[in-house]
């Protein structure tokens, strides 16, 4: 069962790369790493997919879009906004329901950040945001999880372990990274990208870091 | 010389658009009718300064109740405003919304303050819907625009599904939250000064009392009214809390004079027969409501019009001037801590003075001209972040304080004449 199918036609934003004759197709439970040069097409890619997905989404966009004046809690609580109640929603934001508050704090655990459950996001370190709006996805019912570049703020070690956590919670994981060793360490399928192209799509197995290299050389 | 000009001219905007408002400035300065009228205003100003030093804090009565009804009108008029404002905001992409929206704000409290006083009479709701409906059409362009601005990147991540509601209640307002209520609060300054102002028409307030001190010449109770009115918007950042606001709102309710009855008859009375033109209520027909409009048209209108544009524009200039010659006071380049902190204090009693009490000095120092209308103008608008530079100026403010200050009951055509 395909989630998403692109079928080459050509698809352009405003201000950003068009992808040119893009032919892909992700099925059902895939882990797939989108590697490429910044400006290759990565983030135009993954909102394509976002829009064409036959799933619910777990979005990690680039530049997170959290609401900085919100503690941890309530922007990890946003993954579900859409699955309660107007008055329920608006009882969080004022007085935080138990269940709810439980639900996210077991998420906030497998991340370690369970002592930062009602720090507002603006005193986050830029690791420390970067996991809140990976939790966000985790808590949200998107069985799909799309991620750009969601672990670029922390270490590796960090970087592998959230990945870990995110492979483990959402069926299918579409994420843009950047550190080649990450990405075979974590995909079963590898997609490369060139100015708008797809390069190169592969099985993870076998491939070895220097084998995406002339991704990166023009 | 003149090709060095046209260089500048022709290579900086900047240089372009304020060429064209210095110009239009001079043009309408030349075309003013400016003289000192006084003949003596030394002699005057004198006394004034006599009492600016020798402030005189028992000489109003009722004082106390005076502050109370001051900072009780600002209260609730605003709080009306900011809510009502508020909701304004949330629908303001529609056209008739912004239309509604600026028509209730070009009109000056003033002059709401005079219609609300023939339907309501004395009644407290006078003041409060006369503060709260123009500021209600301010503060629904200035919120809808931070919103406007706002980051719409949260509201993108929000899950499929979520309502338009829940996004704006739980996405988009926390963060233009704290610009809201920074808003507000200057809101509530502007209240301060337009309740205590809109005393000189109508309402108990400090503005009742100054004008009264004014027009007998105690400049030392004027000085002491004044400088009570500082101390009230200087220390409003310590007294306005959000957790207090409960209980001035309630305070406010029960201290402000409700007594006075509405009488249903006056409402009636507003609009069949107040507010329908003159020459229809004395049976001229059409033809009379055609030439009454006309006379009104060339004779007030127009000439009003001119004069308020005229005058705006020289004010905006000399904003402009008197702002680049002041902000250095508050600069930490050029001045140490003290001397900041005394420039600081000199710019709030500058944006707090009413305009009204500014015209009233300079109109006792330099008689009735139009002169003395640009400077009450210029003078508090520069450190105040008044989106309103264009909005209409007070034409003739000498008419319209001298017929305050003589608290005849005014009837709509005033108004006009007034603007």
């Amino acid at each position: 069962m395909y989630v998403v199918e692109l079928s080459g036609e050509p698809t352009g934003y405003s201000d950003k790369v068009v992808l040119e004759d893009v032919r892909l197709s992700i099925r059902a439970g895939e882990r797939i790493a989108l590697i490429g040069e910044s400006g290759a097409g990565k983030t135009t890619l993954l909102k394509l997919i976002e829009k064409r997905a036959s799933a619910p989404v777990a979005l990690v966009p680039q530049e997170l879009g959290l609401v900085r004046a919100l503690t941890v809690f309530h922007n990890v609580y946003m993954g579900r906004l859409n699955r309660n109640s107007l008055v329920h929603n608006l009882r969080n934001l004022v007085w935080p329901a138990r269940r709810d508050v439980e639900a996210v704090r077991l998420i906030l655990e497998r991340l370690r950040m369970e002592d930062k459950l009602y720090t507002p996001v603006g005193q986050l370190s830029g690791g420390q945001q970067q996991r809140t709006a990976v939790a966000r996805a985790l808590h949200s019912e998107g069985s799909l999880f799309l991620g750009d570049e969601p672990v670029s703020a922390v270490d590796d070690h960090q970087a592998r372990a959230l990945l870990a956590t995110v492979a483990e919670a959402k069926e299918t994981v579409v994420v843009a990274l950047h550190e080649r060793a990450l990405a075979l360490s974590f995909a079963q399928r590898i997609i490369g990208m060139k100015e708008g192209q797809i390069v190169f799509d592969s099985p993870a197995d076998g491939l070895t870091p220097d084998d995406l290299d002339h991704l990166y050389v023009t | 010389m003149t090709d060095a000009i046209s260089r500048v001219y022709r290579r900086s905007p900047l240089a372009r658009t304020l060429g064209f408002f210095l110009l239009l400035a001079l043009v309408a300065l030349i075309l003013a009718d400016i003289e000192i009228a006084t003949v003596d205003p030394w002699q005057e100003f004198g006394r004034l300064a006599l009492g600016v030093v020798t402030p005189d804090f028992t000489a109003t009565e009722h004082l106390l109740t005076a502050i109370a009804y001051t900072v009780g009108f600002a209260l609730l008029g605003v709080t009306f405003a900011v809510l009502s404002g508020f909701a304004l905001a949330l629908a303001f992409r529609n056209p008739l919304v912004r239309g509604f929206c600026a028509v209730i704000r070009a009109v000056h409290e003033l002059f709401w303050a005079l219609i609300f006083l023939q339907i309501f009479g004395l009644s407290p709701l006078t003041g409060v819907l006369a503060i709260g409906i123009p500021y209600a059409g301010i503060v629904a362009k200035v919120f809808a625009e931070i919103l406007e601005e706002a980051d719409t990147r949260p509201a993108a991540t929000a899950p499929a599904g979520s309502g338009a509601l829940s996004v704006l209640l739980f996405v988009r307002l926390p963060d233009v939250w704290s610009h809201y209520k920074t808003y507000a609060l200057y809101r509530q300054e502007c209240g301060l000064r337009s309740s205590a102002v809109l005393g000189y028409v109508v309402l108990p307030t400090l503005g009742f009392h100054l004008e009264t001190a004014f027009r007998e010449g105690n400049y030392s109770e004027v000085s002491a009214l004044l400088l009570i009115f500082y101390v009230i918007i200087a220390s409003q950042r310590y007294w306005a809390r959000r957790i207090l606001l409960p209980f001035y709102l309630l305070g406010a309710m029960i201290l402000l004079p409700w007594s006075t009855e509405i009488s249903a008859t006056n409402i009636v009375c507003f609009f069949t027969v107040y507010i329908v033109p003159f020459p229809l209520r004395d049976g001229q027909g059409l033809a009379g409501l055609l030439d009454w409009l006309h006379m009104l048209m060339v004779s007030q209108a127009l000439p009003g019009t001119v004069a308020t544009v005229q005058l705006t524009m020289i004010a905006l200039v000399v904003t402009g001037l008197l702002s680049a010659l002041l902000f250095p006071l508050i600069s930490p380049l050029l001045f140490g801590r003290i001397s900041r902190t005394l420039g600081r204090l000199g710019l709030v009693v500058m944006r707090s003075s009413p305009e009204y009490i500014l015209a009233f000095i300079l109109l006792q120092l330099w008689g009735p001209s139009i002169d003395a209308a640009r400077h009450c103008r210029a003078v508090p608008a520069q450190w105040r972040n008044h989106r309103a530079s264009g909005r209409a100026l007070y034409g003739n403010p000498h008419l319209a304080l001298r017929r305050c200050a003589r608290r005849v009951p005014l009837r709509l055509r005033d108004t006009a004449a007034g603007l």
